[in-house]
């Protein structure tokens, strides 16, 4: 019995979800190989071997893996795939991506997005954004698994000293070619390991006046979450939705700011620690999961916080 | 050019699930149900694109109980030509979907396969990557903007990190974000005429296909429910709450 877990880096670096996933990994069964695909990515293999819960790396250099295409690395996954029992990938766009075609190509039915490992073939997933948890049991002889990364804790980093052994690429079907990427870029902690997340909605009423939050994250050291609602109507980039159809946070705290609370925002937050709600409107949904409540307009609230937030000098970075 | 869309009927996404009391999944009965919202997208990306000109066919599939038919008539009503309902009267996971979803690609030869990035009711995301690895084809999975060209379509996908564009050769199958599109409402005359429209009609049982699920569903549970907060008079009252009581600042 052992795992096969796919790495998710960008060729210098480990993506922090991956340890994650390796700690998931790790409680289905302790022998966790992990698979380092892409260009020139020697570093991301050590970086893998220190860490303690990995057993072996295996390292495929390929320019054909450089950008993730599903294409590529799916065929790649599904052949290194025959010696395992458990095939394992973060639930974000990474995991989501190309973990589905590697299934099919098994004829296996993978189990998406789970939150707990009950045993090797037992897991816990949400479903209808998480308004009810389902326990599944998979009986399919080889499993692929995507975990909710922030539903586990990260693996140690370092202590380890994992052997790395090279595998050699496999052949790619040349049907897909990648463009660009737009990665939106800031010195803000990354919105789904952030301790303090701070979360605009379409209160806001738009772009410019999403500075009274980002003041409030800049002093918090915090993250930049918002609504779809403020997405859509282009107040702040695609990335820091959070949702069902966004991203999954669980931070310490959570402030929601001008958001009302629909079950597709809860999805993507609930299981914060703490939970703010700053809004105008006293019947908002938003107040019945806040531990904090405060009824006003966001306007004066904001401005206010912020001067309450300079008095104290315990902020943490 | 032709496209097939994948539709699926959904519980409603305003609807507050229930979850039985025996653990055996959630409340269906009496309940709203309406098609899978980026499926919406789905059909209307595929509407639009015949309305430019570049498409000449537009095939709505559902795959489910006979009701699966409403969400085809409203595909056809907002523009699609033809229906096609495989009728499916207990559940099918994403790889037996797919599995169908092959078989009829392989019939109508489509040059793209459009489906939502997701169900709201299963959140699996598998089906249309799923679909594609077993077409040997290509995949946009996310989509939030499609330029279609002669061989290849060129997409915008909306990934963890903020936006990437990717080409990909056709036939391709691709994967619907909300922010793709604005979805239309039907006319009362086109929901008349999509009444005329073509619907064809097959039985899963019959495709010779493998269609026992893998996953065994233990139980369904409720999630634990947070306790109701507090709420404070005012700014200075939150911070020395969040500092004193709840030590997160
Ligand atoms: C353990 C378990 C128990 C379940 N029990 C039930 C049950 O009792 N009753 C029940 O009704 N369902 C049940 N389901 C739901 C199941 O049938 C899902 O529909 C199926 O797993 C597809 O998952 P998804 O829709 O989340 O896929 P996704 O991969 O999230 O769907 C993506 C896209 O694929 C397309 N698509 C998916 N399904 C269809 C379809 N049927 N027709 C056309 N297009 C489609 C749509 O375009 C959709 O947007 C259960 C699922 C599981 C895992
Ligand atoms: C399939 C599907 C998936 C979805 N996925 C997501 C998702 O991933 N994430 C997500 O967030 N949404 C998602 N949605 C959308 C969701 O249903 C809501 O529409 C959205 O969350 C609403 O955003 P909002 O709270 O910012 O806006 P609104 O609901 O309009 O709420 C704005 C709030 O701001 C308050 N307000 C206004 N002015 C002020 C002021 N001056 N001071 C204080 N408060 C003020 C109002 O009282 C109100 O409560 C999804 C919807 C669907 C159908």
């Amino acid at each position: 019995m052992s795992v096969l877990l796919i790495a998710e880096h960008d060729n210098t670096k480990l993506k922090p979800f991956t340890l994650n996933a390796i700690f998931a990994a790790s409680k289905i069964d302790g022998e966790v190989h992990v698979l380092v695909a892409g260009t020139n990515c020697e570093n991301v293999t050590k970086e893998v071997a220190s860490i303690p819960l990995v057993k072996k790396v295996l390292w495929c250099e390929s320019p054909n893996y450089q950008n993730y295409l599903p294409e590529n690395l799916a065929p790649l996954v599904t052949k290194t795939a025959e010696k395992y029992d458990h095939i394992v990938a973060s639930a974000n766009t990474f995991g989501k991506n190309f973990m589905p075609r590697v299934a099919a190509a098994l004829d296996i039915s993978q189990v998406s997005d789970i939150i707990k490992v009950s045993s090797p073939d037992t897991f816990v997933r949400p479903i209808y954004a998480g308004n009810a948890f389902a326990t599944v049991k998979s009986n399919d002889k080889k499993k692929c698994v995507t975990i909710r990364p922030t539903s586990f804790e990260p693996a140690e980093k370092t202590g380890g000293s994992a052997q790395v052994e090279k595998i050699e690429p496999v052949d790619v079907p040349n049907i897909s070619k990648f463009i660009k990427r737009e990665e939106t870029k800031s010195e803000r902690p990354e919105l789904g390991t952030a301790r303090i997340v701070v979360s605009g909605g379409r209160g806001l009423e738009s772009g410019e006046n999403f500075k009274l939050i980002t003041d409030i994250a800049d002093k918090l050291n915090a993250a930049v979450g918002a609504s779809r609602a403020a997405v859509d109507a282009g107040y702040i980039s695609n990335d820091h939705q959070v949702g069902q159809t966004g991203k999954v946070v669980v931070p310490d705290l959570y402030i929601a700011v001008g958001i009302s609370g629909a079950i597709q925002h809860l999805a993507g937050m609930k299981e914060s620690k703490i939970i703010v709600a700053i809004n105008k409107d006293g019947e908002a949904p938003i107040f019945n999961i806040a531990d904090y409540g405060l009824e006003a307009d966001l306007f004066k609230a904001l401005p206010e916080f912020l001067a309450e937030l300079n008095k104290l000098n315990t902020i943490q970075k | 050019m032709k496209i097939l869309v994948a539709v699926k009927r959904v519980i409603d996404y305003n609807v507050q699930i229930r979850v039985k009391e025996d653990g055996s999944g959630v409340h269906t009965d009496n309940v709203k149900m309406s098609t899978n919202p980026p499926d919406d997208n789905a059909v209307e990306e595929s509407v639009k694109l015949k309305e430019s000109g570049k498409v000449k066919e537009v095939v709505a599939i559902s795959i489910g109980e006979d009701k699966a038919q409403e969400s085809i008539r409203k595909a056809l009503a907002i523009g699609a030509d033809k229906g096609i309902h495989v009728k499916a009267d207990s559940y099918i996971e994403p790889l037996g979907i797919a599995k169908i979803l092959k078989k009829i690609v392989e019939k109508e030869k489509p040059d793209m396969v459009f489906l939502g990035k997701q169900a709201i009711d299963d959140d699996c995301n598998q089906t249309g990557q799923m679909l594609a690895a077993m077409l040997k084809w290509p995949q946009a999975t996310f989509t939030s903007k499609v330029n279609l060209k002669d061989k290849s379509v060129e997409i915008v996908r909306e990934i963890d990190e903020g936006l990437e564009t990717i080409e990909v050769n056709l036939p391709a199958v691709v994967s619907c974000d909300l922010r793709l599109n604005e979805p239309r409402f039907a006319s009362l005359p086109n929901i008349m005429k999509a009444k005329k429209k073509p619907m064809e009609q097959l039985n899963a049982k019959d495709l010779g296909l493998d269609l026992t699920n893998r996953i065994q569903q233990i139980k369904v549970e409720e999630p634990p429910r947070r306790k109701a907060g507090i709420k404070v008079a005012n700014v200075a009252e939150l911070v020395s709450k969040l500092k004193n009581e709840a030590k997160v600042l």
